[in-house]
């Protein structure tokens, strides 16, 4: 019955898109929230299910009904139920249900309201077909409609010119990376001949796949989780999407669809991992990402876009982890991100709530007493992502650095402890500005300075709970070999051989340190630099104009693409319609045209309005006819 | 006994002058009696065709003209009146509605 998880939410949807002009605003939040409570409630189910099941039967298939046919091309619309499908179908509902509830908050007083769940609906459903698609056929629907969604919330303040702009980004910036996915696809049905995945992973235990190959499939597949997963380089629609409402920010952009590039790579591990080649393009995009991010988080001013960045470079983790053979790693970040980072979010939509809508962070701080939900919540987000021991981060982020340590791979371990200390000091740098310090909040958003409401609240705190705990399913390995209940749970589909070597314990405790000493510091730094000496960073920037300047402006990416690509690309089209759409399409109509009005002006020269001329013509017509007929 | 060539060469000359008077005249009445006398000339030719082959078709046919000329001769006059009452005036030439 795993089956109905996606059916929930595409009904709502549906009911919600085609008659939703008829429900009233509650219905419409009801239906929305439960159709999705329900989803959750059927993962839970199936979760539970599937623990009881031998790893032989594994994957639960459910084929509904032959899709497409034709020729040798087939594909049935069959959904599937492991391990890995098990935790993504868990986050999305679960994760879901709770962004749900609070937009029920948040959304109150906007207009697109029933709009706005639609797509909240609709977008449930294609992440849900993305995790559950037993073939790439069907995973490549819900990736596509995943992507749509994306497109149509980002752009939900569509009459908002940037918001229409973001919008537009990420989806053509999507599109980019798809076009390298779906000719993976058409590879992997070329040689394998078919999209099941354990087609797929048959043919790759039986050698059908070249090493060659399976490099080709593998990195033309990951440059499509570039694009949705914002890695580099196409990541530079990200951070536009927060032009969107929060929740859809702390769902699609930080929970949820980002992530649906590490599911992949971990669904394909097999291939990755025959390929090797491809995993070090991973592992080392995954690093350069992750870092690259950080820094670019350091000098923004606007709470989302500080996020946004901090999710780039959390993902950039995720496909460490991956990269370094450690899919359960990434899967394990995956996880838990999901809850930390939507509580962030959820928490800076509190604050933007609070305070009319304000992003600034200039504009923001002393928040903490007025905020007397949101500021702990947020602070435990902080503290989780920031990698301080015994939250969740902290387990995830360890389990990924420990493995790459492991695998030899120094470089990307270098770079991901120095994309620690850097995310607790940016995320600290945020809980500073904002909550801390002396209050530069505007005179008229502080009239209305109020506490969210509880539909907005309890989500906080829900998933603040999740972001303390949830690190506990995979504990490390000092703590005994069977602690990482997480990694046993997916060996199913990613076999344990892909972690590798593994480290003496008392190497393993020095790492661990290692992760908590650059926490701390990345933490005291922010202290000392906003909260002690509130003047450090004005003399830095002093110091440093050069390096600043480039931080601010996000190192100039997106005017370097704007000129590379953007630019030529809209002079190229410009040029081929002012030549060809103008003057051969439009040319050869408008001859036409033409053409075919002076043939209609000579013509009408013979019609006089005479009686005369037409009985003459008719009479030479007879004439005509009769000379004809007797000579 | 008059020789059947004569009437054809009455019937033509009928319907030439016919057609001459069609051509010339510039008033819509006598452009209408041109029509009749065309019509005639068609029929003089009919009867006696008929008579010289001995057969009844050919008169046969010429009831029909003449029910079809009485006809055409009601609409068409009550068309000429018509048009009077709109343009004051029955000249073929002042009729231009159709000029393309």
């Amino acid at each position: 019955m795993f089956w109905l998880i996606p059916l929930f939410p595409g009904a709502s949807a549906f009911v919600l898109a085609v008659f939703g002009k008829w429900l009233s605003k509650k219905t419409v939040s009801w239906q929305a929230c439960l159709s999705v409570f329900a989803s959750f409630l059927v993962s839970l189910v199936s979760f539970f299910g599937l623990l009881k099941i031998s790893p032989e039967s594994l994957p639960v298939i459910k084929t509904l009904f032959r899709w497409i046919e034709s020729g040798s091309f087939k594909a049935d619309l069959s959904l599937q139920l492991d391990p890995l499908s098990s935790v993504m179908t868990l986050v999305v509902t679960g994760v879901g249900f709770l962004i749900h509830v609070y937009s029920v908050g948040y959304m109150a007083h906007d207009k697109g309201y029933k709009r706005y769940f639609t797509y909240l609906n609709l977008f449930t459903f294609a992440m849900l077909i993305l995790v559950m698609g037993a073939n790439l056929v069907l995973m490549f629907v819900g990736w596509e409609g995943v992507g749509l969604c994306s497109y149509l919330l980002i752009g939900f303040w569509f009459e908002k010119h940037s918001a229409a702009n973001a919008g537009k980004k990420a989806f053509i910036v999507n599109r980019i990376g798809d076009a390298a996915f779906i000719l993976g696809i058409f590879f992997i049905f070329l040689i394998v001949g078919s999209g099941d995945f354990r087609a797929i992973t048959g043919a790759i235990q039986g050698g059908a796949v070249t090493q060659g190959l399976a490099t080709l499939i593998a990195l033309l597949l990951f440059i499509g989780a570039t694009g949705k997963s914002a890695q580099i380089p196409l990541y530079i629609w990200l951070p536009d999407a927060m032009e969107g409402p929060t929740p859809v920010s702390a769902l699609i952009h930080a929970a949820t669809m980002v992530t649906a590039g590490v599911y992949m790579v971990a669904r394909m591990n097999l291939l990755f991992t025959l390929s090797g080649t491809a995993a070090q393009v991973v592992g080392v995009v995954g690093a350069l990402t992750a870092i690259f991010a950080a820094t670019m988080a350091l000098t923004q001013n606007d709470i989302k876009r500080v996020l946004a960045y901090s999710t780039i470079s959390q993902i950039g983790y995720m496909f460490i982890g991956c990269g370094v053979g450690a899919y359960a790693a990434g899967m394990f970040h995956l996880f838990t991100h999901a809850f930390f980072k939507s509580l962030l979010f959820l928490a800076a939509g509190s604050v933007m709530h609070a305070l009319s809508g304000e992003l600034d962070m200039r504009k923001m701080g002393g928040l903490r007493k007025y905020l007397p939900l949101t500021y702990p919540t947020f602070l435990i987000g902080a503290i989780a992502i920031a990698g301080v021991p015994f939250l969740s981060g902290f387990f995830s982020k360890d389990a990924i650095l420990n493995q790459a340590f492991a695998q030899g791979q120094y470089f990307i371990w270098a770079f991901g402890l120095l994309g620690a200390v850097l995310t607790a000091f940016y995320m600290f740098r945020l809980v500073f500005l904002t909550f801390f310090g002396q209050e530069r909040i505007e005179p008229h958003a502080k009239e209305h300075l109020h506490e969210s409401p509880r539909v907005m609240t309890v989500p906080l705190v829900m998933l603040a709970f999740f972001s303390i705990v949830a690190g506990y399913v995979g504990l490390p390995i000092v703590l005994g070999e069977k602690a990482n209940l997480f990694n046993r749970f997916l060996e199913p589909v990613i076999p344990p051989g892909h972690e590798g070597a593994h480290l003496s314990l008392s190497a393993e405790w020095l790492l661990i340190l290692a992760s908590i000493a650059v926490a701390l510091c990345g933490i005291y730094a922010a202290y000392v630099f906003y909260l002690k000496s509130p003047r450090t960073p004005h003399r830095i920037v002093a110091r440093f104009p050069v390096l600043y300047r480039l931080l601010y402006n996000k190192y100039y990416v997106d005017e370097i693409y704007n000129a590379a690509f953007v630019k030529p690309l809209v002079r190229g089209s410009q040029a081929v319609y002012d030549n060809f759409d103008l003057r051969v399409i439009d040319g050869t109509i408008d001859g036409t045209a033409a053409a075919t009005g002076f043939a209609g002006r000579v013509l009408s020269l013979f019609q006089s309005g005479l009686v005369k001329d037409y009985a003459l013509i008719v009479l030479l017509g007879v004439a005509v006819f009769l000379g004809y007929l007797l000579f | 006994m008059i020789p059947v060539g004569w009437f054809i060469g009455l019937s033509i000359l009928l319907f030439v002058l016919g057609v001459i008077a069609f051509f010339i005249k510039r008033d819509l009445i006598t452009m209408f009696m041109a029509i009749e006398v065309m019509l005639n000339a068609a029929n003089l030719a009919f009867i006696a065709l008929a008579k010289a082959a001995g057969s009844l078709a050919g008169q046969v046919i010429v009831f029909f003209v003449i029910t079809v000329a009485a006809a055409e001769a009601a609409v068409g006059l009550a068309i000429i009146l018509l048009v009077f009452r709109q343009k004051k005036s029955i000249k073929a030439e002042d009729m231009r509605l159709m000029k393309g």
